[in-house]
């Protein structure tokens, strides 16, 4: 098989999908051109994520990795949600095929975008260093994105 | 249900080939080339296979070439082609964007030796122009190389004018036939073709046997040196046991092309209606001129790959065009030869049919599809946008 069982049961069975209605963060990476966008709802209170949701254009591997990711930050501090990692969320499920590996990426820089989303319209000061540039798919790596 | 249907891709051996095929991997095992009688039965076998295989091309059995499968034999006739042209100083091939990758991967490895490649257009319907090909040629061009039907969306090709052409011009004509051969009827001489690739999996055979079709007088490169087996232009013992599987079912399938079609045109027709009711899909290749087994749509809003798995799920085989399936970045480049934009090329959905397919089946497809469509559209936020206008639809 391609992917691992715990990969195939996010993907035939997400957890967090869908959108929220006035999220605190809203968080979108990715580019249709290359298969893969993901987008991603915060809602916070008290500096905890109360509720998260999320839409995936994209392929099993990048719908899994955005409902494992989901789970892992889920009524988590957002300091917490800022340190997940992409290994991290590849390793819950049980592993990603190498030339998959950008769509764990891709839910680290959703989760990210979103809080910095968040910071922005709340006018929270914080670190830019720790929120990088879209740069995990092929195509940015190749210069093909614009 | 499990529903096979990525024929294209490779198809389920014929139970006469796989029968026929038997006895000679235990009782008439010999070496072909051995002159006692075990190695006699093989020889014979294999003179019985070249006569099956060229009686139903239309050619002689020595102009039958024996090879691994289609990608061989399309790297043979194309390098063979270039070597023939460059002692009369001609290095100009002409082709098409859409071939498949032994063909455009061999032009590119002559490109890197000083070749000149045309890559013809093939429109948005999947179809080369004649008129096209003629207006290519030059005092320099060595070989038209150009696909029977294409792999992907099915369109066949003007192949008897292209052969009419290239012959008028003197220039050399190759045809990969790997999607044709067993299920478009072929006349190698009618059709003015020169050079025809086949490969046996294509039509229920097995793997690992193809055919190199090579017109007498013209001097094939060898790609294997050895031996002098295949009148020593393709060295190594043949597989006697995958050659006579092929003959047996290209036999088959030549004996029963236009009941095939029939039944299979009924098929595809069925299913690319039930599927173009789908809001905002659309049929990749011409409608008519297309293998009557093959169905390719793009969907728009979704990703191929998750949509083979949830077809998978449901029972249902099938390919996509998406790069996600390939592991490159780049989706179909048939697709976006045929000018469709990366974003749409991602959500394509291949369904290709053989005899065994049943309209049961047909009614599964149509049936199962549109649901997996809905349910990732409903989870995409490029549906979303699309959906409250936010973007435009590309697929109208």
């Amino acid at each position: 098989m391609l992917y691992s069982e715990k990969v195939m049961d996010h993907f035939t069975h997400p957890r967090n999908v869908g959108i929220i209605e006035n999220a605190d963060g809203i968080g979108e990476v990715g580019n249709a051109k290359c298969g893969d966008i993901m987008k991603i709802y915060l809602k916070i209170k008290d500096g905890i994520i109360d509720n998260v949701k999320f839409e995936t254009f994209g392929c099993g591997s990048a719908i899994a990795s955005s409902s494992m990711a989901t789970e892992m930050i889920k009524e988590k501090p957002l300091s917490e949600a800022l340190t997940l990692t992409n290994k991290a969320v590849a390793e819950a499920l049980d592993g990603l095929p190498a030339h998959k590996m950008h769509c764990s990426v891709l839910a680290e820089e959703a989760i990210k975008a979103a809080i910095e989303d968040y910071y922005k319209k709340n006018g929270i000061a914080y670190d830019k260093s720790r929120f990088p540039d879209c740069e995990s798919c092929g195509y940015c790596a190749e210069g093909k994105c614009k | 249900m499990k529903i096979y249907a990525d024929n294209a891709a490779t198809t389920k051996m014929s139970s006469t080939a796989k029968e026929a095929m038997l006895p000679y991997f235990d009782i008439m095992y010999g070496n072909p080339s051995s002159l006692y009688s075990a190695g006699q039965e093989a020889a014979e076998a294999l003179y019985r296979a070249r006569e099956t295989m060229a009686k139903n091309l239309g050619c002689e059995g020595r102009e039958i070439y024996f090879t691994s499968g289609g990608s061989e034999a399309d790297n043979q006739a194309i390098i063979s082609a270039a070597v023939l042209g460059e002692k009369n100083n001609k290095k100009h091939i002409i082709s098409t964007a859409f071939e498949h990758h032994a063909v455009l991967h061999t032009l590119d490895k002559l490109k890197k030796q000083g070749y000149e490649i045309t890559l013809l257009d093939v429109h948005e319907n999947g179809i080369v122009l004649p008129k096209e090909v003629e207006a290519a040629i030059r005092e320099d061009t060595c070989l038209v190389t150009v696909m029977y039907a294409n792999n992907e969306i099915g369109t066949v090709q003007p192949i008897e004018e292209i052969g009419k052409i290239c012959r008028e011009k003197g220039v050399l004509f190759h045809t990969d036939a790997v999607q044709a051969a067993g299920h478009l009827h072929i006349d190698v001489r009618k059709q003015n073709i020169d050079m025809l690739s086949l490969s046996a999996h294509k039509f229920h055979g097995p793997k690992g046997a193809g055919v190199l079709y090579v017109k007498k007088g013209i001097t094939l490169t060898n790609i294997i040196e050895g031996g002098a087996q295949e009148r020593g232009k393709r060295a190594g013992t043949e597989n006697v046991p995958a050659i006579v599987g092929m003959a047996e079912a290209f036999n088959e399938a030549c004996a029963h092309i236009d009941e095939n079609a029939e039944k299979l045109t009924m098929l595809r027709d069925k299913i690319i209606a039930g599927l173009l009711n789908i809001p905002h899909s659309v049929l990749n290749g011409d409608h008519i001129r297309r293998l009557p087994g093959n169905i390719n749509l793009c969907f728009e809003g979704i990703e191929g790959e998750s949509l083979l798995l949830l077809l998978d799920a449901k029972g249902i085989m099938a390919s996509s065009g998406s790069a996600c399936t390939s592991g490159s970045l780049d989706p179909s480049h048939v697709l976006l030869a045929i000018g469709r934009p990366h974003e749409i090329a991602h959500g394509s959905l291949r369904l290709s049919l053989c005899e065994y397919n049943t309209e049961e089946e047909a009614d599964y497809i149509i049936e199962k599809v549109p649901e997996v469509v809905e349910y990732l559209r409903n989870m995409s936020p490029v549906w979303r946008d699309l959906k409250e206008g936010k973007k435009s639809y590309v697929i109208q």
